[in-house]
């Protein structure tokens, strides 16, 4: 997995690409903790990732739940197999998606 | 059927993924399905290299093997870790708000919710468990 930063002031945009999944969760988590500082719009752009396992939907709740405290956050580019993966496990309810 | 024996740690489910996702091509799975599969075994196979043997490293077979009408793939899973079945555990309630939600579980739920059949039987000293996805419709 590679992920991309942009950081823009309070803006951060966040763009991973590959699988998010046991092995490469911990380096999705790491990225947002090296760069969120200050940020309080956040959108993760999922448009080339293939897809996301258990292990990123919990850095993903982790992040939300920081985030709501100070800011925004929201998903872009969301794919159909990864949304059905968000409407089985309710994280549809809890992130923003766009 | 083919199968696979490898070192039950998080490194190698990559190539646990590689192995499986090879029949899966030569089936003729389709993309959306394929990926289903590959979250499936990123979710047990983690919960084996993390569970099973801890803290020691243990082995872990997977065998792949299409159904008899060659419509479905059935993937088995086998450790000789501690026994544990994970299809006791309670599904996770998914309609908690944010504060409330705990992640526990929810990798099991998941392979439950998008495999077609999960079976698990603890015999001769080994956890198995199996998956079965159709993957031609």
């Amino acid at each position: 997995m590679t992920i991309n930063v942009n950081k823009d002031g309070e803006k951060l945009v966040l763009s991973p690409e590959g699988r998010i999944d046991t092995v490469t969760a911990p380096e999705f988590s790491k990225a947002i903790d090296d760069n969120i500082s200050g940020v309080k719009d956040l959108t993760i752009d999922f448009e080339k990732l293939e897809y996301i396992s258990s292990a990123g939907l919990r850095v993903l709740l982790t992040t939300q739940k920081s985030m709501s405290k100070v800011g925004s956050m929201k998903l872009i580019h969301v794919s159909d197999v990864i949304m059905d993966v968000f409407n089985i496990t309710g994280f549809v309810d809890i992130l923003t998606i766009e | 059927m083919k199968e696979i024996t490898l070192e039950a740690k998080i490194e190698n489910v990559d190539k646990v993924i590689e192995f499986v996702n090879e029949e899966l091509d030569a089936l003729g799975c389709q993309s959306k399905t394929k990926i289903e599969i590959n979250v499936a075994i990123d979710e047990i196979f983690a919960n084996i290299a993390n569970y099973a043997y801890n803290p020691n490293i243990g082995k872990a077979t997977v065998q792949v093997d299409a159904s008899d009408d060659k419509k479905s793939i059935i993937i088995t899973f086998i450790d000789e870790g501690v026994p544990f079945d994970p299809l006791i555990k309670k599904d996770p309630n998914v309609s908690l708000s944010v504060e409330e939600r705990d992640i526990g579980g929810l990798g099991i739920f998941i392979v439950k919710k998008t495999m077609d059949k999960v079976e698990y039987e603890y015999k001769e000293n080994q956890n198995i468990l199996k998956i079965t996805k159709r993957i031609n419709i």
